[in-house]
């Protein structure tokens, strides 16, 4: 285009000045809003660094490796208050992630059957997930958030009148406490056992597809990729002498001691996350659903598949290319909205850099980092998702 | 290059367009102006700043600010207060956004230092308290071994409780909340055994619990904690008026000068008094500190003096009733002491 330009005006040469030509003015505008940008960023610079010294304060990311000298309940990995920030740090990212992860498994389980049921031919099962998907989507998510709070705090048991369920597990309003396993000798071979497993499965799926395709007869898949996954480890764990023992919740003076244990905090924030992210993929889905054109649901009709194979094996894959596109977004805006934990004292990125900032005064510094952090999980997620989108794009044979 | 714009960007958010406004004269600034802006605790803690109905500020951390407003405009209504919580009060005042923070702030060195503001003053000596439900039968803070603990994020608070605990080897389980409302819901809805906070804080706070009875505070105090009014660094003018609006009111209860007396006392014949209200001779020591000479007349005219200021707000004469304790001055044995007025 731009060359066409410029050919076009060397052909015409005495026609016009300069600024008249369309190219070089391009060029022109470019160059100005390049330098009003470069001038505003050195401005804003030296304003802040003036700033910051007019206000007595030290700039830097040394203090990361300073103590904290705070402590923080929900943690993955091992942290005290003898821990450097930077540690601190690690744990609020991973409290993001996992909630994160949970919750964008979850909301796909959910936004997928509630996709579905909006088009579902019951009027009552039709009618459940539009009153579903209007209702949340049109709530504020931290009103989801604090009603959940709310709700699991105040509708669950004290500590000493705690529900106790079946294989010592326990709920109250301090969390929901279960036994944790605790692996012995031999546990590795389980592991590798597992995975061969998988393995296995993977590649009987593979090796039934392509006798299908050859013979048209489809070999028994389900059952056979189960006990696939399943007797491998289990035969190595007996065959090791069972070496798995379970840490048991136990009722101390104050707390439930010992076991694992999912706090109310996350609990209310996934369900939270889930339900909301949910009310919009299920219209996603819906919209993906109805973009297949109807006469792929009647020929596959035609061909005597039933409904739900007709939607599994021949409407949701076409779907899909409509579908994840906008799915990414949605995971994007889960994985942003989790910072809403700092409302409920969910121990977040947000929650532990807030803390940070208050107790090194490094308010810069603290916001840089979570930007970074933040802009890196969305692009990772950006990344991965662009990936399977083009790998379930339509390939032209 | 990228990441410098980033920087940059952020930084403009903080720093680059905020603080340029404020000019490193606060008292300029502030006649100006025409009021003082001042930080207070902004979930109303009952006895430092909380409001009634009608929306109307009361309590020791506002009587600092009304006498500041007295000290310098002489009218003690020339206040507008900022409410924040223990997380936004340290930006808001490096930024410029308040001119003074009075906010049950503790003093330490690295709030002096790395912070960049200034304490002097101390408006109420306090230490960390714990706070249980009497059910759970607990009589001191060293059975609290195994606890589930709400304390309110960005304090000295936080600090101190994981240091007490470690010092004691005794572990908790933290419950960390931004905002005090948030930790008094907590707390309340037993999501926690203890609540921890300054023990005038909580005082204040088991009056607002459903049922305060049932609540037990227990003997130890775990830590110092001077409150006091912090400004930012570098502006000695402005840090002399606000740590004298203080020590005015202290020093007015040495000479006995009360809110209801004090214009019988400009009458008086003792030379200290008089200097001290403003009615000595070509005494220039209001200019010297950048206010009008009756400085002091004013603001014990507007709050009256500290002990005054102490019973309304927290002593007998308030819900709360603590006794002056440390707060009493140091000729009666507490640590309230004031530099002389001459």
């Amino acid at each position: 285009m731009a060359q066409d330009d410029a050919a076009l005006s060397a052909r015409q040469p005495a026609r016009s000045v300069w600024y008249n030509d369309p190219y070089k003015r391009g060029i022109a505008f470019q160059a100005i809003t390049a330098v009003v940008l470069v001038i505003a960023a050195v401005w804003m610079w030296q304003n802040t660094l003036e700033n910051l010294k007019r206000a007595n304060l030290t700039s830097g990311f040394g203090f990361l490796t300073s103590r904290a000298g705070f402590d923080i309940a929900q943690s993955l990995i091992e942290y005290s208050a003898d821990a450097s920030y930077l540690r601190a740090l690690m744990v609020g990212l991973l409290n993001t992630l996992s909630v994160a992860a949970a919750g964008i498994i979850t909301t796909t389980i959910l936004g997928l059957l509630i996709g579905i049921a909006r088009l579902s031919r019951n009027w009552l099962i039709r009618k459940l997930a539009t009153v579903y998907v209007e209702g949340f989507r049109n709530i504020p998510l931290l009103v989801i958030i604090f009603f959940w709070y709310k709700g699991v705090l105040n509708a669950l048991p004290n500590v000493r009148d705690s529900i106790v369920l079946p294989f010592s597990m326990v709920l109250n309003n301090r969390g929901f406490y279960f036994p944790a396993p605790v692996f012995g000798e031999g546990s590795g071979a389980i592991l590798i056992a597992l995975v061969a497993g998988i393995a296995g499965a993977v590649f009987y799926a593979r090796w039934a597809k392509a006798k299908q395709m050859e013979t048209g007869v489809r070999p028994p898949v389900f059952w056979v990729n189960i006990a696939l996954v399943l007797l491998p480890p289990l035969l190595v764990f007996f065959a090791f002498g069972a070496p798995l023992t379970f840490d048991l919740p136990v009722a101390g003076k104050f707390n439930i001691n010992g076991g694992s244990m999912i706090g109310p905090e996350f609990m209310s924030l996934y369900l939270a996350l889930s339900f909301y992210t949910a009310s919009y993929i299920a219209e996603i889905v819906r919209a993906g659903i109805v973009g297949v054109a109807k006469g792929q649901t009647e020929a596959a009709y035609a061909l005597g598949l039933q409904p739900g194979r007709t939607m599994r094996l021949v409407v949701l894959p076409q779907a899909l290319r409509i579908i994840i596109p906008p799915m990414t977004s949605q995971y994007l805006n889960l994985t942003k909205n989790s910072s809403l934990a700092v409302a409920i004292g969910y121990a977040d990125l947000v929650a532990v850099g807030g803390t940070i900032l208050n107790q090194t005064g490094r308010a810069i510094e603290v916001v840089a980092i979570w930007l970074a952090i933040y802009v890196s999980i969305s692009l990772t997620t950006s990344l991965f998702m662009n990936w399977f989108n083009r790998k379930m794009a339509l390939v032209e044979r | 290059m990228k990441k410098t714009l980033l920087t940059a960007a952020i930084a403009a958010a903080a720093f680059g367009f905020g603080v340029s406004a404020a000019s490193a004269d606060t008292l300029e600034n502030v006649k100006k102006k025409g009021f003082v802006q001042c930080g207070v605790n902004g979930a109303g803690l009952l006895g430092f700043a909380s409001q009634d109905t009608a929306g109307n500020w009361s309590g020791l951390d506002i009587d600092l600010c009304k006498a500041v407003a007295a000290s310098v405009f002489g009218d003690a209504t020339k206040v507008k207060y900022t409410p924040l919580s223990a997380k936004d009060r340290f930006p808001a005042l490096q930024s410029g956004e308040i001119d003074l923070l009075a906010r049950n702030t503790t003093w330490t060195i690295s709030r002096d230092t790395q912070l960049g503001f200034n304490f002097r003053a101390v408006n109420y000596y306090d230490g960390q308290g714990f706070m249980a439900k009497k059910s759970l039968g607990v009589k001191s803070a060293l059975e609290l071994s195994g606890a589930a603990v709400c304390v309110q994020t960005g304090t000295t608070t936080e600090l101190n409780l994981a240091d007490y605990f470690k010092a004691n080897k005794m572990d908790y389980k933290p419950v960390v909340f931004e905002k005090q409302e948030e930790v008094d819901a907590a707390y309340d809805a037993g999501r926690c055994d203890v609540y921890t906070t300054d023990q005038s804080g909580l005082y204040a706070i088991r009056l607002t619990l459903k049922q305060p009875d049932e609540h037990v505070i227990l003997p130890e105090i775990i830590s110092k904690e001077p409150l006091g009014p912090a400004v930012r660094q570098g502006d000695d003018k402005w840090f002399d008026i606000v740590s004298y609006a203080h020590y005015a009111m202290v020093t007015a209860e040495e000479f006995g000068i009360t809110q209801a007396n004090v214009d019988e006392m400009l009458t008086s014949e003792n030379p200290d008094i008089k200097r001290f209200l403003g009615e000595e001779k070509d005494s220039t020591i209001g200019p010297d500190l950048g206010v009008d000479n009756k400085w002091a007349y004013n603001i014990i005219k507007a709050v009256g003096n500290y002990g005054e200021s102490f019973e309304r707000n927290v002593g007998e004469g308030s819900q709360l009733k603590i006794s002056r304790g440390l707060n009493n001055l140091w000729s009666k044995g507490g640590l309230q002491y004031a530099p002389p007025i001459r």
